[in-house]
């Protein structure tokens, strides 16, 4: 390995990340992310999530510059001193293009065309220097991040792991803020509470470097003990792994009915939202992830599964007061309780989702994608028309929808408690039952037409009968989310099944890792419960109104450095890295048959 | 008696004719190999019976039923199953369920069973699972053990050829097609399967048409050579009839410019 200088940098690469890197930053501040986000204080009075987006991007920079492609079966270069200088440089160009915009911030008024073009942004981003301190410090401040980014890089694996772990505990904590608060409130701890957070939110200081210290004895005392007590139970004979899965059930389920009586109504009432969103997620899963069907509709079984429970349930339905054809057919039907009308609705948004499967099953690919989307549009607009406007409301939709009577109290809306205990049950049917169709005959041929659909119908497998399975199945799911929806809201609008649903559901898929059960439940925790749903806000409440371009840029990120999600299902890894893992086994000398070779001889 | 007949089969793509009148027939428990230089229909020969083409004219007879117009599930429910000359394995699906899943047809457990954990559906689960460790225990130790829950992909070129005609056996055919199976394989293990080959009408009482190239598997094996050139049956019989058959000479050398 040869010793390199210090200054053996790609000048040309450094400064190119920089200048995105203040892009990035001049766009945030532009678009009003910065100062909008600066209201919530993360460590007070240190960090707010408005400067912690901004300081993240140089920091990116830093380590991006530093990062050197490496093929395999080369050498990789020695990590040292130039990749601090690498960093350095494009902090510095991202910093100088930050102060050049604090100029032109300072002489031009565009506030007319640009809302965020002002004083609080020039503040924000001269750090309150004023335009000449603020390009100094600009600059300054971009280079020590660079720099920064670029040592992370040149640390080995371990120390960049317990860093890693140390700061995601501390902005967990300082994230999570309404339900630690809760949770010790409630528990008796309420000192604890106010000792770790500041009044004005955020958490404070010494807390915030007492976790760091936890999170550090942790990640350095537990190394390792993670795969140690994976390959244990991977190790394990089948009888002790179910006792060991039963144990961790138990636990779960212990977990999901003390966790919500800890908590206030606003995080009950947001766990509840990741709840509705986890069963559409898991039903999506199915039609995407493993039968590969691209729907982009599928928001429309959700309002089904709403509009169902809504007509059957609701005493002041539309449809029961106006005089229309439905009223003298079925005026006879009495108002049905939840539980009684779930089934009915379930059996309706199943039998939708033949209707609408069966012409589109047969397309391939973005044809799939484009009459989904069609159809999904369809069903939002029939229930809007005035033609449907007697029976269903139209845009003024369904009102007083009552909650979930279950003899002991009606579960609504007001209860969010309650609301959270019935989608967990809802959860753990949708999870059955995606497990044990993934891994079922059906599920097997669900897979094979991903992988190859001609070969798939070559070997046997009706297609089209299978992948309408996939798609009722999913409906199925969407439905039960629908119809606690309908019940937890008391009133379902065309307004609230929108196109942006299904997208949203579809990147909580593609984020949290297509076609694995934990992965999707992971991307809708942390994507509607962090983020917020298309409506619903989420713990971080104040990104409602940048939420839409933190979805679009999260999924940009993943397809392009994790295109199989946060948590990974095994084959999809496997079927999105081929091509690499094809070329390292042909840079490694794998000739095929070889050890056939070996084995005949 | 005869399993298949094939009788004045043409089928054209654009102004190309693939096949051309084609008549043929395979008996029950016949080994029949069919070979003809490049382009000469081989594989068209195969998708036609397969249901992956459907013929202008002609008709295709299974044990006396038409195929025609079925679709490539219901053709392989009928009792056809092929391997593909370019391995065409479902290369994320595990050994194992590369060769369960190919019993799809033979099984129909759907949506309840699998939901409610019926015994009919277990029962169903178990019998998959011991028919597709038996058919790949018929290659050895190459397909099993370790080698059952890893990615298809991950095999050598030539297991890939065996996992295929082990997925083509799980779903029960009467008549088994093999599209080059040994293409790309030494000679070593080319004698291998020239042995398996027998084995599978003998032990699992397939009747099997093979497209090859290698001569020597089509010597050892075949019952009977048919060959085929743009499309049309220009010699059949023993492998020592066509070996010398003027025509077959001059369908794969040419004609020497000395000759007509």
């Amino acid at each position: 390995m040869s010793t390199r200088s210090a200054t053996d940098i790609d000048p040309k690469h450094s400064v190119s990340v920089g200048l995105i890197a203040g892009i990035s930053i001049i766009f945030m501040g532009l678009v009003g992310l910065a100062v909008g986000l600066n209201e919530r204080i993360l460590i007070d009075p240190i960090l707010s999530l408005g400067y912690l987006f901004l300081l993240a991007v140089p920091l990116g920079a830093g380590y991006i510059a530093a990062n050197e492609t490496v093929l395999e079966g080369m050498q990789a270069p020695e990590k040292g001193t130039r990749d601090i200088v690498a960093g350095a440089l494009a902090g510095l160009a991202g910093g100088a293009m930050v102060g050049l915009f604090l100029i032109l911030l300072d002489t031009v008024d565009l506030s007319e065309k640009m809302p965020a073009w002002g004083d609080r942004l020039l503040d924000m981003l001269s750090f309150n220097q004023g335009v000449g301190g603020g390009v100094v410090v600009a600059a300054l401040v971009g280079t020590v991040l660079g720099a920064l980014g670029g040592a992370i890089h040149v640390l080995k694996d371990e120390p960049r792991r317990v860093i890693k772990i140390v700061i995601i505990s501390v902005l967990s904590f300082a994230i999570l803020e309404a339900i630690v608060d809760d949770v010790l409130g409630e528990i008796g701890l309420k000192p604890v509470a106010k000792f770790l957070y500041s009044k004005s939110g955020g958490l404070s200081v010494l807390p915030a470097i007492l976790v760091g210290i936890v999170a550090l004895g942790f990640a350095i005392g537990f190394k390792g003990k993670g795969d140690e007590l994976k390959t244990r139970y991977d190790t394990m004979e089948e009888a002790e792994r179910k006792q060991v899965n039963k144990y961790a059930l138990i636990a779960v389920v212990v977990a999901a009915v003390v966790l919500p009586m800890l908590l206030g109504k606003i995080v009950n009432e947001l766990l509840a939202n990741v709840g509705l969103f986890v069963l559409l997620a898991l039903g999506l899963n199915i039609v995407v992830g493993r039968a590969g069907i691209l729907d982009i509709g599928y928001v429309a079984f959700f309002a089904v599964g709403a509009y169902g429970m809504a007509v059957l349930t609701t005493p002041e339905a539309p449809w029961r007061i106006n005089d229309t054809l439905v009223h003298d057919i079925f005026g006879w039907l009495p108002v049905l309780p939840w539980l009684v009308a779930l089934p009915i609705v379930v059996v309706m948004t199943g039998f939708v989702g033949l209707l609408i499967g069966t012409p589109v099953i047969r397309m391939r690919g973005d044809y799939l994608a484009i009459v989904t989307l069609g159809f999904g549009e369809i069903i939002r607009l029939l229930f809007l028309s005035d033609w449907l406007s007697p029976t269903l409301g139209g845009s003024q939709g369904i009102r007083n929808i009552p909650g979930v009577n279950v003899g002991v109290t009606e579960i609504n809306g007001t209860k969010p408690q309650y609301v959270f205990y019935l989608v967990a049950v809802f959860v753990a049917i949708a999870i059955y039952i995606s497990h044990q169709m993934e891994t079922s005959r059906i599920g097997r041929a669900w897979m094979a037409i991903r992988e190859d659909e001609p070969v798939a119908e070559a070997m046997g497998i009706n297609t089209v009968t299978t992948k309408l399975i996939a798609f009722v199945t999913g409906a199925v799911l969407a439905s039960f989310s629908g119809a606690i929806f309908a019940a937890k809201v008391g009133s379902t609008f065309p307004n609230s099944f929108l196109l942006l649903v299904s997208i949203i559901i579809l990147v909580v898929v593609i984020v949290g890792g297509m076609g694995n059960i934990p992965g999707v439940i992971l991307g809708a925790v942390v994507l509607i419960g962090i983020l917020g749903g298309p409506k619903q806000p989420g713990l971080l409440a104040e990104f409602s109104q940048f939420k839409l371009l933190i979805y679009g840029a999260l999924l940009v990120f993943m397809m392009l450095k994790k295109p199989e999600g946060l948590l990974p299902n095994a084959a999809r890894t496997r079927e999105l890295h081929i091509d690499e893992a094809l070329q390292d086994a042909w840079l490694k000398g794998d000739k095929p048959s070889s050890e056939d070779e070996v084995a005949t001889a | 008696m005869s399993l298949l007949d094939i009788n004045n089969v043409t089928i054209t793509f654009g102004g190309l004719t693939a096949i051309d009148d084609l008549n043929f027939h395979v008996d029950e428990g016949e080994i029949v190999s069919v070979i003809g230089p490049n382009g000469a229909g081989k594989t068209t020969f195969f998708n036609l019976i397969t249901g992956l083409s459907t013929p202008d004219s002609g008709e295709i007879l299974l044990d006396g039923e038409s195929l025609i117009g079925l679709d490539p599930n219901e053709i392989t429910a009928r009792g056809v199953g092929r391997t593909f000359q370019n391995v065409r394995l479902f290369p994320q699906m595990t050994i194992l369920e590369n060769v369960m899943v190919a019993q799809h047809c033979r099984t129909n457990q759907k949506v309840l069973g699998p939901i409610f954990r019926t015994k009919a559906y277990k029962e169903e689960e178990a019998l998959i699972r011991k028919n597709a460790e038996e058919v790949l225990g018929f290659f050895g130790t190459r397909l099993t053990g370790y080698r059952l829950n890893q990615p298809a992909f991950v095999l050598s070129y030539a297991n890939r050829r065996r996992l295929e005609i082990a997925r083509a056996m799980a779903t029960q055919p009467r008549l088994l097609m093999l599209d080059e199976p040994v293409a790309g394989m030494n000679p070593m293990e080319t004698a291998e399967l020239t042995e398996l080959i027998g084995k599978l009408r003998s032990e699992w009482g397939f009747t099997i048409v093979i497209i090859e190239h290698d001569m020597r598997l089509v010597r050892d094996v075949s019952d009977r050579v048919v060959v085929l050139d743009h499309g049309e049956t220009i010699a059949q019989g023993s492998y020592e009839h066509v070996s010398t058959h003027p025509d077959v000479i001059e369908a794969y050398l040419g004609r020497s410019a000395g000759d007509k």
